[in-house]
């Protein structure tokens, strides 16, 4: 099983829940943070004070998934979060230890749902 | 209570020639005036709690820069337009005598000076285009938008408003439209509807969820909005008076019966009564007795108020399902409860509370209702018409969208270099001298302060 993690742009989150969950991927972490990702800086003025924003809002998902999901996760997201502009966002996968389901126990495997791909 | 006096210098009242400034009706005048200036930003917190956050700058400032850019239209050419005198044509549109607030001074209009009349219709007019902005909220860009409101105001605004209080055919014909159900709501609300519609949906319309962002916003501009409009109806009879006290006391009832139905109908089909609910509901209310806050009883009020409720509240619920991107419901809020308040003035109008009206359907004078289905109409077609062509003609030559991209991160920043919440974190200063400097923004080389 592997943790992946996305960062993304926060106005194509909605896209890529929607490509997930039609992937059938269940089960994940957003959370808003900032980055930079080699964009270009946005000026912003405020009175007579200009300033650049070096960092910029983006989502990060995190989402542990089974082996034959990972490929199917990765490639919904990168579908679904592209726009072709510099800042798009990465894809990382990690490998994972150990995962435990805090309600009934289970471990590894059985922890991330589901188990296998179901070929609809 | 007794028979009004005749002396009103009423707003929908031919102007009689009083003698001379009256002091007690200047006070309540110049406070009037300040009151409906403050319905203006009282709605830029109405609409701004109701978007994202990332647009809700943008759509205050949609309201906030109708303050500078209407009310100079306004002076400059609109009031002359709305309330000068058209001589032969003076049944379709005013003069040009009044241009640049030439011949406004400090002179008696009614019992008031003039400056201060041409003042207290000219926030009117501010508030009146602003409305328009909650449909087209978070796509709009900001320089067509404003370029759209300077036109309105003075292609469908002062024709409309000459019509109905200036001496124009509509006031000859008796319609009945005490602060403005016709000119400012029903006017706005049509307009509404119809940029709506020539603009398009928001791209995530129909398709993700769109939620207010602030609703405490949303009940802080409805307050002031009621607060405001004590100003915009007990000064619409443009005296310090009894006729004054009857609107004033209108405005303070009706809202009152429109929220609780309101409520009741929230609690009845969603099981909760709920906060946004509450604020559109004190707007409907005021919206709904705008037409007859001089013309009905106070227990007219609170009857037309609980009515009011219905129509708008099924609008807003069949709205909300259709392609329709009316974003803050202005045609349900304003043209449906403008309209709703405009047919009702004619059923509830007693002359025995106001001499100089007329009186309504339960009063057994049904042509009342007639003659305010015609300024309905009147306004229906004429407000809906013209804003399709103003739009149209500005659609040939810019562009009235902001581009997929830009709505999906937000009006705030690509319209005005700013953000409504901002932490600061990762902002890096551009010295002034840096900032001074004739190169583009985006390819600056600042000197880096502090990080």
């Amino acid at each position: 099983m592997k943790l992946i993690v996305a960062i993304i742009r926060p106005d194509r989150l909605n896209e890529v829940l929607e490509a997930l969950y039609r992937a059938e991927v269940r089960g994940l972490t957003v959370s808003r943070v900032m980055g930079h990702g080699g964009e270009t800086d946005r000026v912003e003025t405020y009175r007579g004070t200009t300033v650049k924003m070096e960092l910029q809002e983006k989502v990060r998902l995190e989402i542990g998934v089974s082996e034959p999901f990972v490929g199917i996760t990765v490639n919904a997201i990168l579908a679904s979060a592209r726009t072709g502009e510099v800042g798009d966002g990465k894809v990382f996968v990690l490998d994972v230890d150990q995962v435990h389901r805090i309600r009934t126990g289970e471990r590894d495997e059985g922890a991330v749902t589901p188990a296998s791909p179901v070929m609809a | 209570m007794t028979q009004l006096p005749l002396l009103l210098a009423l707003q929908a009242a031919p102007p009689a020639p009083p003698p001379a400034v009256v002091p007690a009706d200047t006070a309540w005048m110049l406070i009037s005036t300040a009151l409906v200036l403050l319905m203006t930003p009282a709605l830029a917190f109405f609409y701004g709690g109701l978007v994202r956050s990332k647009s809700s700058l943008n759509t205050m400032m949609m309201s906030f820069a109708a303050l500078g850019i209407v009310g100079v239209a306004w002076a400059l050419a609109g009031y002359s337009l709305a309330f000068g005198d058209g001589g032969a044509s003076n049944a379709w549109i005013g003069g040009l005598g009044n241009t640049l607030l030439a011949g406004v001074g400090v002179e008696a209009k009614g019992t008031i000076p003039h400056l201060v009349f041409f003042a207290f219709q000219g926030t009117f007019a501010i508030v009146t285009a602003a409305l328009i902005s909650g449909a087209v909220v978070e796509r709009m860009r900001f320089g067509p938008y404003l370029a759209f409101i300077v036109l309105w105001s003075l292609l469908v605004y002062a024709p409309v408003a000459h019509w109905v209080w200036g001496g124009g055919w509509l006031m000859t014909r008796g319609v009945l439209d005490f602060a403005g159900g016709t000119v400012v709501h029903i006017n706005a609300g049509i307009s509404a509807l119809v940029a709506a519609l020539v603009l398009g949906p928001r791209k995530d319309y129909g398709r993700q969820a769109i939620l207010p962002h602030n609703v405490p916003f949303v009940l802080l501009g409805a307050g002031l909005l009621w607060f405001g409009w004590f100003g915009f109806n007990g000064g619409s009879a443009l005296a310090s008076n009894e006729l004054a006290g009857l609107a004033f006391t209108n405005t303070f009832l009706a809202p009152m019966a429109t929220m609780v139905v309101w409520i009741l109908l929230d609690y009845f089909r969603t099981g909760h009564a709920t906060a946004v609910g509450g604020a559109t509901g004190i707007v409907v209310g005021l919206v709904a007795i705008t037409p007859a806050a001089g013309f009905v009883s106070p227990m007219g009020a609170l009857a037309l108020g609980a009515i009011a409720a219905f129509p708008s509240y099924l609008a807003i619920v069949w709205r909300s399902r259709t392609r329709l991107d009316d974003s803050l419901d202005v045609f349900a809020g304003h043209g449906i409860g403008g309209a709703t308040g405009a047919l009702l003035t004619g059923v509830f109008a007693l002359k025995a509370w106001n001499s100089a009206g007329a009186d309504g359907l339960l009063a057994g004078n049904p042509r009342q209702l007639a003659v305010q289905a015609l300024g309905v109409a009147t306004s229906l077609v004429y407000a809906g018409g013209m804003t399709f062509v103003i739009l149209k003609l500005l659609g040939l030559v810019t562009v009235l969208r902001a581009a997929p991209r830009t709505e999906g991160l937000g009006m705030d920043v690509s319209q005005h270099g700013e953000e409504a919440y901002s932490s600061g974190e990762g902002s890096i200063l551009v010295m002034p001298d840096a900032a001074l400097s004739v190169a583009p923004a985006a390819t600056l080389k600042p000197q880096i302060a502090a990080r």
